[in-house]
């Protein structure tokens, strides 16, 4: 095939040629950077809670006071036991995709907050609590009966504690957590083990590095921690334990309040806490769709518009010996080359875009094999779509050559 | 002329439909996705209260203790010592101190289980200051707010919840174990957002009971959240000495000397509180903004809102250069016609304004269908689960942008196509016919 004709031709319409490119550039570069945007939202949405979502729910109750804690927590332990089919309840005070309860900036030093650590949320949790979220301890040992501590404050005065691999591999890299101590102002902790994953109430909220920095903290029940309650039963039972929970409220404690919104199982929190994102993700997918069609209705146009322009020049190629095929090769050549300029100056784009989307969302740069998949695509799109004009025009026959018009 | 290049356009888009039908599709899609992200921009970053926004300011500081290195801003509240002291000193024409708490409400008559709600505790200006509309009633008054009386105004929604609707003015509600006295009762009052509460992109409901700062604090003793502490207090169910932020003030100042004024009066404070040790910062950390710049300031817009703004707009672009390529096609392919008219003595600008016409009645047709794609794109905002979502409506001002915008791209479409349909060579076209 001889490139340097189609050129020529090419140079007589400058215009439409620079046109289809500059589209193209644009739906490349707009390309790249939504799929980029897609995959980004679909990891976040992906992160690992660490606790058995499908096992567990959270109860929550509110409207009664410090004093009554102890008495609040002692009817509705015994109280939710009672329920058919619930393996446990235990007192935390907030679970993965509920409202955040206790978060709190740490440091290696009392006192200051000099030498920090950052914000890490505090979950504490009575005794089951660990066992029925369902964490992986990966060193160190799990909590014994005489680690939990009563909080005087948002928690105990002096804990030992679990933490995150996540948080242990930022606060002490490359060293073992387990023995090291932190602090939050005067409350001290000490390291007693690590678990695999634990998300953060609103891992969302806390950049991409943070999503798991938390503490596990054993604390006896009472005073601050009352009211909110983690129910663990069968998957397929939960859903019925939950509504038989959430009615007996009224019965096992009268006069507090059920916080209707928070008190749903796990997996339910988390689809309510990624909707936003989920909604993103389909409008993203749809504005890619719908812009390739967009594109490919442009090349499309042009296309046929320039098949109908040559049908003479084609018949005068036919009748002195261009076959078929040779008519179909020419716009398939036409419109790779073009779509390939457009993807020349698409790349420049599709940085460009990334670099201003970089200056104003918290994104990483776009990896570099986005701008060969997004080119792939882009060549395919362009010879489906010129496909239907290229094959009407190997259709055209010679003897138009002899016709006026 | 006019309505012959009229009837010329109508002829010529239906001569072939499906390139027309393309083009207004084009269109209608580009300008549909923009003017439905652009709509949802244009509403969230709307003035709450137009017409008293520019008089009403928020004065902020910084008593964080040591400072933290990296604070350039002071948080959005106060700690309670500092507004108590800046709003008792009545420095300005109307002020209000605000913090908000949940807290548990019965209506005792009315033998419903108890409720947990949203209580603002405010001071007597708040009404007047923040044009707070009442069906029954009123605010209470300064008196009220001295005294730590036992009073209430409630919202429009729990008058309906708790009475029907009726006047409850009058009657009684236990909050928490108090009872209290329902002075007022508000009209439906929304302001979007909520701009009285500094959390940044607030577009939820009002609190549902407002009672005097002074009685609630006595009221809900124990249940206020700090927004942050800079040391762990001591006891967390009483911030009143603690080193946490969880108050905040407004002030309201009709003259621009007034707002200086009061400026210097924040900024003296934290002078003079600095000097006596208790603030590790002073005046640089002060802030007296007015509504729309400490809107601006706390990003009412939020991320994924801008992020579809930013992709709508590309989408439109792509849907214009589109355009263009299609009218190209559409004007070239008429050559002859065009030829003929030429040689018959029509102009380059007739032929130009020929073209340019059937731009505009594209355009027309693509704003039109736009417009339909726009009410499409709000109503799918609308079933988002965001708490902007009720706002997503098309005003007047964007129902007429919408048309405007669609008319401009296509005309500045057809331009380019336009000029070269009316450089064409008449001697060239008639020896081809």
């Amino acid at each position: 095939m001889q490139i340097r004709p189609i050129l020529a031709a090419l140079r007589r319409h400058r215009l439409a040629t620079l046109l289809i490119a500059m589209e193209v550039a644009l739906a490349c570069a707009v390309l790249c950077n939504a799929c980029f945007l897609v995959v980004q939202r679909w990891k976040l949405i992906q992160i690992h809670s660490g606790v058995d979502e499908s096992a567990l729910a959270v109860l929550t109750v509110n409207g009664f006071d410090p004093s009554q804690a102890a008495d609040v927590n002692a009817r509705m332990l015994t109280g939710l036991r009672s329920i058919p089919g619930m393996q446990s309840v235990t007192v935390i005070n907030q679970v993965p995709f509920g409202p955040q309860a206790g978060a709190a900036g740490v440091s290696h030093d009392p006192g200051s907050f000099k030498n920090t650590i950052g914000v890490v949320d505090f979950v504490l949790g009575g005794p089951g609590t660990y066992e029925a979220l369902g964490l992986k301890l990966v060193e160190g040992r799990l909590p014994q009966a005489d680690d939990y501590r009563p909080a005087t404050n948002f928690a105990p005065p002096d804990a030992q504690v679990l933490v995150s691999r996540a948080l242990a591999d930022h606060a002490w890299p490359g060293e073992s957590p387990l023995g090291k101590d932190f602090w939050c102002d005067k409350l001290h902790f000490r390291v007693m083990g690590v678990v695999d994953h634990l998300a953060r109430a609103h891992p969302h909220d806390w950049g991409t590095q943070a999503t798991e920095w938390t503490v596990f903290t054993p604390t006896l029940p009472g005073g601050s921690l009352a009211g909110t309650y983690l129910l663990r039963a069968n998957p397929h039972d939960l859903p019925r334990v939950l509504h038989e929970a959430r009615d007996a409220v009224a019965k096992i404690a009268p006069h507090v309040v059920l916080d209707q919104e928070n008190s749903q199982t796990i997996g339910d929190l988390r689809a309510d806490y990624f909707k936003s994102d989920r909604i993103m993700i389909d409008l993203l997918i749809g504005v890619i769709v719908t812009m390739l069609g967009v594109t490919a209705l442009g090349i499309v146009g042009l296309a046929s518009f320039w098949v109908q322009q040559r049908r003479r020049q084609i018949g005068i190629r036919r009748a002195i010996g261009a076959t078929r095929t040779d008519i179909l090769r020419y716009f398939q050549t036409e419109n790779f080359l073009i779509v390939t300029g457009g993807i020349v100056l698409g790349m420049a784009l599709a940085y460009a875009l990334n670099l201003l989307l970089m200056q104003h969302y918290e994104l990483p740069r776009l990896p570099v094999y986005y701008l060969p998949i997004g080119a792939l695509v882009l060549w395919g799109l362009g010879q489906l779509a010129v496909l239907g004009p290229a094959l009407r025009a190997a259709a055209v026959p010679p003897v138009v050559a002899t016709r006026s018009v | 002329m006019f309505t012959y290049y009229l009837d010329l356009a109508l002829r010529s888009l239906k001569r072939n439909k499906v390139l027309t039908a393309l083009m207004v599709l084009a269109i209608a899609v580009g300008i549909g996705a923009s003017m439905t992200t652009l709509t949802v921009v244009h509403l969230l970053s709307g003035d709450p209260i137009p017409g008293k926004s520019s008089v009403l300011y928020f004065p902020q500081l910084d008593p964080e203790n040591p400072a933290r290195a990296d604070h350039t801003e002071p948080y959005a509240v106060m700690d309670y010592r500092s507004a108590v002291d800046l709003w008792s000193a009545h420095r300005a024409d109307r002020q209000a101190i605000l913090t908000s708490s949940s807290v548990k409400v019965r209506a005792a008559e009315t033998g419903r289980p108890p409720l947990m709600l949203g209580l603002l505790s405010t001071s007597s200006d708040f009404f007047p200051m923040f044009q707070v509309p009442f069906q029954y009633g009123s605010g209470w008054s300064a008196e009220d707010d001295a005294r730590h009386a036992r009073v209430a105004v409630i919202s429009h929604d729990l008058n309906d919840k708790l009475f029907g609707g009726a006047n409850s003015v009058g009657r009684s509600l236990r909050v928490r174990d108090t009872d209290v006295r329902i002075v007022g009762v508000l009209k439906p009052w929304r302001p979007t957002p909520l701009f009285y509460d500094p959390w940044p992109q607030n577009f939820s409901k009002t609190e549902d009971v407002f009672a005097p700062f002074t009685s609630s604090m006595e009221i809900n003793e124990g249940n206020f959240l700090p927004y942050t502490c800079w040391h762990v207090p001591e006891d967390t169910h009483h911030l009143q000495n603690a080193d946490c932020v969880w108050v905040w003030l407004w002030a309201e100042l009709d003259s621009p000397a007034k707002a200086a004024a009061y400026a210097r009066f924040v900024a003296d404070y934290a002078e003079q509180q600095k000097a006596m040790g208790r603030f590790a910062t002073g005046r640089e950390h002060v802030r007296v903004r007015d509504v729309m710049t400490m809107l601006t300031a706390r990003g009412m817009v939020p991320g994924d809102v801008r992020l579809q703004a930013w992709l709508a707009s590309a989408f439109l672009a792509i849907c214009l250069f589109n355009a263009v390529g299609l009218l190209l096609a559409k004007f070239l392919r008429r050559s002859g016609e065009i030829g003929v008219r030429r040689a018959l003595g029509a102009s380059r600008r007739a032929i130009f304004a020929q073209c340019l016409v059937e731009a505009g009645v594209i355009g027309l047709l693509g704003g039109f269908f736009g417009w339909l794609l726009t009410l499409a794109g709000l109503w799918l905002v609308r079933q988002q689960p965001v708490d902007y979502a009720h706002l997503a409506h098309l005003d007047t001002g964007m129902f007429l942008a919408t048309f405007v915008m669609a008319i401009a791209a296509s005309l500045l479409a057809g331009v380019i196509p336009a000029l070269r349909a009316s450089r064409v060579v008449p001697a060239w076209q008639l020896k081809a016919l």
